[in-house]
């Protein structure tokens, strides 16, 4: 095993683990991940770095990663397949490596079409189970894709994967965290829980697989900022299906961004109660200020 | 087979506006199945274009002609003295034809009319889809005779991806999800282990990364003796 990754230890000695999201800025300017990843230092075990985000052009996620660890956090690199073939992911994992990250987060990517260029051509020559597959055999077999040795110091990532339990056909959502775990997915993070009959429902299917026993389950929660924010998730967002209930508080609420922090504190100590889950992935989009403030109410820190 | 449409006429005069004597040379194969560069399409074509010449004051001489198959140089070889005349062509046939044309034609201006898409189908009157991304490695054994090369967004190998919704792919709800039509079809055929196996990251070297790809049948070869 790997236990050179800090979100690893925390996992495996049980302790209910926090990772958190820092979007990188559409500029070049290390200030804003400095920034937000002195919001985020304390509040979570590992930050996830995201990979160009609804393919939109950002600060590399390897580049703010290194930044990030300057500020003293312990990023997820966030490594999609949208962008780059077999030779640059590699490469990009190898420079990842050397620069001191120890977190990889293997997704196939958004589509092009949501982002800033959707003009342009998308790779996508392996897909988030072939991905897993390669950085776990650079890590234990030691080879690269193609097979060939790597002669001197190989990546030993600790590797995570995504999965969206509220995603079609909702009978393979399970199964298909069995493949990713087959494929060498070691921890998940899944598409924020909103719904969370259907997150208990996926949840029974995982742990009749038996799969919680093997992978570390960490759902999403983000904190919904306003009514306006809430209503636009649940209109846009396929399969999010936030309910009318918490569009109902927010509006009611004489401090929507206080009232959207209880909602995600009251949906952390729900998903908490749920057996097989290891911990929670706070995604705080563009509001990282609010993280702090939500593993602190929801006892987590 | 290979479905296509045509070009906006506006772009089709701006390419041909500065030729007197234009021959328009339409296809009976495939582009006529698909109603874009057969003989009524063609000869629309150029009415289409003499009006407009007219009406830009451009005195242009516009002929037609109809060749069974633009894709071989036996039914392209007829048409040679008829191109010899004229100052350019305009292909109503795919990207195959009019490249058959300007390599037989190599000194004469050989246009393309349509924008060409893809190797499909008609679903309904009036509708083609994309079926086969001609990537050189036929995996439809395992996905149920759907190919997620053609019809999956992202070319995903190993099931959906986390935006297929109702059926829907998250790139546009106008497309089907390759992998849920996969996924019903294992599933009717008790074959749902396929989607359960890991499938290891493709080949692509059968596929068009290596430049032009070119099949070679010495069973079939004409020995030059």
């Amino acid at each position: 095993m790997t236990e050179e990754s800090n979100l690893e230890k925390v996992l495996k000695s049980g302790k209910f683990a926090v990772t958190a999201e820092l979007g990188p800025p559409k500029n070049g300017d290390a200030k804003v991940v400095r920034e937000k990843a002195k919001q985020l230092k304390g509040a979570a075990d590992a930050v996830n770095i995201t990979d160009c985000q609804t393919a939109i052009v950002r600060m590399s996620s390897i580049a703010a990663g290194v930044i990030a660890m300057e500020e003293g956090i312990e990023p997820v690199i966030q490594m999609t397949c949208r962008d780059r073939n077999r030779i640059a992911i590699q490469s990009d994992l190898l420079g990842a490596w050397g620069l001191g990250a120890r977190n990889l987060l293997c997704l196939t990517g958004d589509h092009q079409k949501f982002g800033n260029h959707p003009q342009s051509k998308n790779v996508f020559d392996l897909d988030s189970m072939q991905l897993l597959d390669l950085a776990r055999n650079l890590r234990d077999a030691k080879k690269f894709q193609c097979g060939e040795e790597i002669e001197g110091e190989e990546p030993r990532f600790f590797i995570g994967a995504a999965e969206n339990p509220f995603a079609d056909p909702f009978e393979y959502r399970a199964p298909r965290l069995a493949k990713k775990l087959a494929a060498g997915a070691q921890f998940i993070q899944t598409q924020i829980v909103y719904n969370m009959d259907k997150f208990t429902k996926w949840m029974e299917a995982v742990r009749q697989l038996g799969l919680d026993k093997k992978i570390y389950i960490l759902p999403g929660v983000t904190p919904l900022k306003s009514a306006g924010m809430a209503r636009y998730m649940q209109k846009n967002v396929p399969g999010l299906d936030v309910p009318d209930e918490y569009i109902e508080r927010l509006k009611g609420a004489d401090d929507q961004q206080k009232e959207g922090i209880n909602i995600a504190v009251d949906i952390i100590n729900q998903v908490r109660g749920i057996e097989g889950v290891a911990g929670v992935h706070v995604m705080a989009i563009e509001w990282e200020s609010a993280v702090p403030t939500i593993v602190e109410r929801a006892g987590l820190r | 087979m290979i479905v296509g449409s045509q070009k906006p006429i506006e772009e089709i005069i701006a390419t041909t506006c500065d030729y007197k004597r234009l021959l328009v040379i339409g296809c009976g194969a495939c582009v006529t199945v698909c109603f874009a560069g057969g003989e009524r399409e063609t000869e629309a074509l150029a009415s289409g274009l003499r009006l407009a010449m007219k009406h830009k004051k451009i005195k242009a001489e516009i002929e037609v002609e109809m060749n069974v198959r633009q894709c071989e140089w036996e039914f392209i070889e007829p048409l040679a003295d008829k191109v010899e005349a004229a100052d350019a062509v305009l292909s109503t046939a795919c990207g195959v034809g009019v490249q058959f044309l300007a390599e037989r034609f190599p000194e004469k201006r050989i246009l393309p009319a349509l924008n060409t898409s893809f190797m499909g189908g008609p679903t309904e009157q009036g509708v083609w889809l994309e079926n086969c991304g001609g990537c050189g490695n036929c995996i439809l054994a395992s996905t149920g005779g759907i190919c997620p090369i053609a019809r999956c967004a992202k070319t995903m190998l190993n099931g959906p991806c986390g935006g297929s919704q109702n059926g829907k792919c998250e790139v546009s709800k106008d497309i089907d999800c390759a992998w849920q039509l996969i996924y019903d079809r294992l599933k009717s055929q008790g074959l749902l282990q396929l989607m359960t196996d890991y499938t290891p990251p493709k080949d692509w070297t059968p596929a068009r990364d290596g430049g032009q790809r070119k099949i070679v049948r010495e069973d079939l070869k004409i020995p030059n003796d």
